[in-house]
């Protein structure tokens, strides 16, 4: 699927819950589940530093499309990883240049892509473009 | 006694919904909210006087210079200083703490000793830090013990004739602990070392007597005591004010210039050079005035009681841990919910209305020390009541059925 597509099927999901509790309670859960990344790949050189929680990201390349794993020590910013992993990981690289994550508001989480939460998810989201970028290079 | 329903008609922002529910103001130490009182007093100025001070002949100037000195005034019989030049207008305790940091680069030696408090905010660790690169000088540090007390021995250990400044913070704004301040000032003065208290967190809880204390140095913020953003003071004695080189350099600041010497102007217009924040030097007065008029007595005992009833009711939800147990503390509640970040506590109280601070507070060292990454803390203000306190229980506990 393409990163539209999947972003697309992820605001059906979400257009399918009440309130804000219902919203919160799917993330919670998709954080509680997913196993995001590899203990191996949870080092320093991988921590994106929020003022809050930390997250890690680890990136590879595949039959020339760009795979993430990554996680974090708080679990709400763990759910909305999961979510932007969905999105863009398995993708080609000048897809995941091109995208963008205005999906997420409307999914009713713009606030945690606000710089001033300090939760490291900003820093994630150029980072995972700056690999793309990077592995774009490659390419060329 | 304090009649918090009536207090509460002077916040209009305490009116206010957040996502939905009514706001509970619970984040007291980051700033607390502005009253009609100096809301009006910002509003009147801008409307009746803006103009620039301490050097128009014209009327508003006057007017406004008046206006500013005379709560310069009111500032300093707050705190009892000895002197109204005594009283520096700064943009916020950071502020402060860097003009006197900067200062002291001219006097200190390398060798020379350091002492700050292990409690620190960060804006009290990095300029010393700053301080000891320039001039050679070694940063100590007064260790803390479990209770997020200082352990005083071993500042007393740490003194010398080598030590010649000591930086503590009156309260803690993580952790809401009293400093022993008093002891701390006598201490060092008896080896000829001077102290700088930073008082953003204790302004609102605590009247301080400067001149009883023999403090040589105290900065806080105003927007701490109900006064508006981006003006502060610093209190200095008047002869380490004489002592210590201008800050900045600019207009306001000199008394003669050529280009081959200036000549600085007297205190306290040698450290406050360019147009000052001249409304908020005001509103600050203001600010004072509004507290003093509810009375700091009153103040303390109504956020005592609101300490003590948060504490209990907080103790009763089961895995939390509060940080910072002294029996010396002000209105501020630092915990953590077992095996929960406080980041997702936080996120869910803020869905509820609920303004708390999550994180380290700006303050490593003491989440270093208790091995956690930050805490979730709720802070008091005489504003605030026991049904809010309520309302954040009952938000900790859907926030812990929720992620656990």
């Amino acid at each position: 699927m393409s990163i539209e597509e999947i972003q697309n099927e992820i605001i059906d999901e979400f257009s399918m819950f009440e309130d804000w509790e219902e919203r919160y309670q799917y993330m919670i859960d998709l954080g509680k589940d997913l196993p995001l990344i590899d203990d191996q790949y949870k080092t320093d050189s991988n921590i994106i530093k929020g003022c809050q929680s930390k997250v890690w990201v680890h990136a590879e390349m595949n039959n020339d499309k760009v795979e993430f794993t990554a996680d974090s020590d708080a679990i709400i910013t763990k759910g909305i990883i999961a979510i932007l992993i969905r999105v863009f990981s398995n993708q080609h690289p000048k897809d995941i240049i091109d995208a963008d994550t205005d999906f997420i508001d409307k999914i009713g989480l713009k606030e945690h892509l606000s710089p001033t939460r300090a939760n490291g998810l900003v820093s994630m989201v150029k980072q995972l473009k700056m690999y793309a970028i990077a592995y774009q290079t490659q390419l060329n | 006694m304090l009649n918090v329903e009536n207090i509460r008609k002077d916040f209009p922002i305490l009116s206010r919904k957040v996502n939905g529910k009514p706001l509970v103001y619970l984040d007291n130490a980051a700033t607390s909210q502005t009253p009609q009182q100096v809301i009006d007093v910002i509003v009147d100025y801008y409307s009746n006087y803006n103009a620039n001070i301490h050097r128009g002949v014209h009327t508003l100037s006057q007017e406004a210079t008046d206006l500013y000195e005379a709560s310069r005034q009111k500032i300093q019989a707050h705190f009892n200083a000895k002197f109204s030049h005594e009283i520096i207008f700064t943009s916020g305790t950071t502020h402060g703490i860097n003009l006197v940091a900067n200062g002291f680069s001219s006097i200190l030696k390398k060798g020379d000793e350091i002492i700050v408090s292990a409690l620190e905010h960060h804006s009290n660790i990095v300029p010393w830090q700053m301080l000891c690169e320039r001039t050679g000088a070694i940063l100590k540090v007064i260790p803390m013990n479990d209770e997020g007390e200082l352990i005083i021995s071993e500042f007393d250990a740490l003194l010398s004739k080598t030590t010649k400044l000591v930086f503590v913070n009156h309260i803690s704004n993580a952790l809401g602990t009293i400093n022993p301040i008093e002891y701390i000032i006598g201490k060092a003065h008896e080896v000829g070392a001077a102290v700088l208290i930073d008082g953003a967190q204790s302004t609102p809880h605590i009247k301080p007597d400067l001149q009883a204390l023999d403090v040589d140095f105290y900065v806080t913020s105003a927007h701490k005591i109900c006064g508006p953003t981006g003006i502060g003071m610093l209190y200095g004695k008047e002869e380490w004010l004489k002592k210590l080189p201008p800050y900045q350099g600019g207009g306001e600041m000199i008394a003669e210039v050529t280009f081959e010497k200036t000549t600085y102007a007297e205190l306290p217009h040698k450290f406050e050079a360019g147009t000052p924040n001249i409304c908020g030097g005001i509103a600050f007065g203001a600010a004072v005035d509004y507290m003093n008029n509810i009375g700091f007595d009153n103040i303390a005992a109504y956020e005592n009681e609101l300490l003590e009833y948060g504490t209990e009711k907080l103790l009763q939800i089961e895995g939390l841990k509060i940080y910072g147990v002294s029996k010396h503390k002000t209105s501020v509640i630092s915990f953590n919910l077992e095996g929960i970040h406080p980041y997702d506590v936080g996120t869910i109280l803020d869905k509820l209305g609920i303004a708390v601070r999550t994180g380290h507070h700006c303050a490593q060292p003491i989440m270093d020390f208790y091995k956690i990454p930050g805490t979730v803390r709720a802070s008091f203000a005489f504003y605030n009541t026991k049904a809010e306190i309520d309302a954040l229980v009952e938000g900790v506990k859907k926030a812990k059925m929720m992620l656990s």
